[in-house]
């Protein structure tokens, strides 16, 4: 039986790296899938603390996650491309037509 | 345990939400069969939506709370009294002083959109539908009492205002604007859920009174408990992205600057009123054992959100860049409510975001209609430059928007003073006075830019000839705006007491219910 303790690290240091790829990244592409580990951090989390509690609704909320996360990856994409059509670059530090 | 999960009691208290959705769905059938000069029904059918929700909420105000005894489904939870709620969904009077104010401002925002999409050549039936969509995902944000419940709420909202956002697909702007939006909201909503996934651990539970009461045993137990203290840090990181408050503000601008302007103008009344009122509720309901040590940050986030927002608006020479730092400088006022005020022991803060947050959908919206109203065929009109000399082509609007400046200045016989004055009055009673005094000297500040606006329009040259055009729809977002500023201004009562029953204030004189009946 793996501790806990054991899920919960793995899945901050999952969540530490999608927050670190978030920041340090420059490809859109990459940044996005920095989002989904993020979110998959979460998803550890969640199932690790499902099977603490012995209850189920942690494992759904697993699912709604998933969901969200893959309509967020729909319009995501969709968004990059038609960044992309305007611009012909994925970096975005050149997506700087509003002054930051 | 229930036998059935979802009763008639939890139709009949879902059904706003079941009636957008299903109105949202029929706007994208009907939109395939219109030709195209005849989208405007689009609109039509959206607002018809509207309608049949804000009926759906008043009978859900008028039928259920009448003889004040809860109803009890599974799945929602209708609470006007206390006691244990186990449900999805909390039907307060918080939750409907909420439906109110997204279907306010989404019948707004459609009223204003008609006209600008022809001009844009976008005009299609998804825009109307997503703004339906998102005022379902708001909903669930104002009336969730479930983590699962507000998440799905949430994102609901975000990922219809993303394609809001991005809706002038050929436009450079609205597509930088839209994709900034997206990684930065995704991001916030990443750090959102990691709150919510300790609150689930600390719990075992996704249901806000259950974490309320572990929370309370945790923070009875060991006051410094780090699990607790990094899901509240997560947890508010993610709110307050979405209520864009500094440091958490940098995605504001950018996408307001890039939206299409009626959007932005939904964003920054109803997508900031759904933020809020989820928002009030985590802090209120679900986290509220940790209130000691959440206020501070607060004070921290509140004194800066206040300090950047009105200095960064000072030096914009954009229209909608100096009104999203205006709308971050006002949440750093409304966050000084939720300081003064803990929902038990003081009332009045809360009651005054929730009056700010009302007359805050009147004034801006009716700013942001003007500003909207400025696109003309080739010009984006967002500069401070293409409102010069408004007076001299459109009196009218002109004055219009020099009231909505004024309110939103929070100059007393408009509806903007109510907002500031319940804030400032709740500090005073809970002893903050650095606080209040610090919040009026930046509120002088305001007066400044919002000024600059006013001048414009009224002492310089205008910078070409070519008359406003200004549309029915138009027309009637800004006579509805105007006589919201100038009407709650004159004649507040009813909507302090409003809010004051939204909270469950006992209040004095006339029955309050019967008044809102």
């Amino acid at each position: 039986m793996v501790p806990l303790s054991y899920y919960l690290v793995l899945s901050a240091v999952l969540f530490a790296c999608g927050v670190a790829g978030f920041l340090m990244k420059r490809n859109i592409i990459t940044i996005f899938m920095c989002i989904e580990l993020m979110l998959n951090g979460v998803n550890l989390a969640f199932v690790a603390f499902a099977a603490h509690w012995h209850r189920l609704s942690g494992q759904v909320f697993v699912f709604f996650v998933m969901v969200v996360a893959a309509a967020e990856a729909a319009v995501g994409l969709a968004i990059i491309i038609s960044v992309f059509r305007t611009r012909e670059t994925l970096n975005v530090d050149r997506v700087n037509l509003l002054k930051l | 345990m229930p036998t059935s999960f979802f009763t008639g009691t939890d139709y009949a208290l879902s059904l706003p939400m079941i009636l957008l959705s299903l109105f949202g769905l029929g706007v994208l059938i009907i939109d395939l069969m219109l030709p195209a000069e005849w989208k405007r029904w689009n609109a039509i059918t959206a607002l018809i939506g509207l309608g049949f929700s804000t009926a759906a909420v008043m009978r859900i105000q008028l039928g259920h709370f009448a003889d004040g005894r809860p109803l009890v489904g599974s799945f929602a939870y209708l609470s006007n009294v206390g006691g244990q709620v186990v449900g999805s969904v909390l039907m307060d009077g918080f939750s409907i002083y909420f439906f109110y104010l997204f279907l306010l401002g989404a019948a707004i925002a459609i009223l204003m959109s008609a006209h600008y999409l022809e001009i844009e050549h976008e005009h299609h039936g998804e825009f109307y539908a997503l703004i339906l969509f998102s005022v379902v995902g708001m909903m669930c944000m104002a009336s969730g009492y479930d983590l699962v419940l507000l998440f799905i709420g949430l994102e609901l909202m975000a990922i219809s205002t993303y394609v809001l956002v991005g809706f002038l697909r050929r436009d450079k702007r609205s597509n930088e604007a839209a994709l900034k939006y997206l990684l930065l909201g995704a991001f916030s909503s990443g750090i959102f859920a990691y709150g919510l996934s300790l609150l689930y651990g600390l719990s075992g539970s996704t249901n806000l009174q259950v974490i309320a009461q572990a929370l309370q045993r945790h923070y009875s137990a060991n006051p410094k408990d780090p699990i607790a203290i990094v899901a509240m840090i997560t947890t508010a990181t993610g709110l307050l992205f979405k209520v864009a408050a500094v440091p958490f503000h940098q995605w504001a601008p950018d996408a307001y600057e890039g939206a299409p302007t009626s959007v932005t103008g939904y964003m920054s009344v109803a997508v900031k009123s759904a933020a809020w009122a989820m928002l009030l509720r985590i802090f209120l309901w679900g986290l509220y054992p940790l209130r000691p040590v959440y206020l501070p940050l607060l004070v921290f986030v509140s004194v800066a959100t206040m300090t950047v927002g009105n200095f960064a608006a000072l030096s914009q020479n954009n229209l909608k860049r100096l009104l999203a730092y205006s709308s971050i400088s006002h949440v750093g006022y409304m966050l000084l409510g939720l300081i003064a005020s803990d929902n038990i022991t003081n009332k009045t803060g809360i009651q005054g975001i929730l009056v700010y947050l009302l007359v805050y959908t009147f004034m801006n919206l009716g700013a942001f209609a003007v500003v909207t109203s400025l696109r003309r065929r080739d010009i984006i009109g967002d500069e401070i430059d293409d409102i010069a000399g408004l007076y001299s082509k459109a009196p009218t609007e002109a004055v219009l928007m020099l009231l909505f400046l004024l309110s939103l200045a929070g100059i007393p016989p408009l509806a903007g003073f109510y907002g500031k004055y319940f804030i400032f009055l709740s500090l005073i009673q809970t002893q903050h006075y650095v606080l209040a005094s610090l919040a009026v000297l930046y509120a002088v500040l305001g007066l400044y830019y919002y000024m600059r606006i006013g001048s414009a329009m009224f002492m310089r040259p205008a910078t070409d000839p070519e008359p406003v055009a200004i549309s029915p729809g138009m027309q009637v977002a800004l006579a509805v705006t105007a006589i919201g500023t100038v009407g709650i201004g004159i004649l507040p009562e009813f909507f302090i007491r409003a809010a004051g029953w939204s909270l469950g204030i006992q209040q004095a004189g006339t029955s309050l219910l019967g008044f809102l009946r």
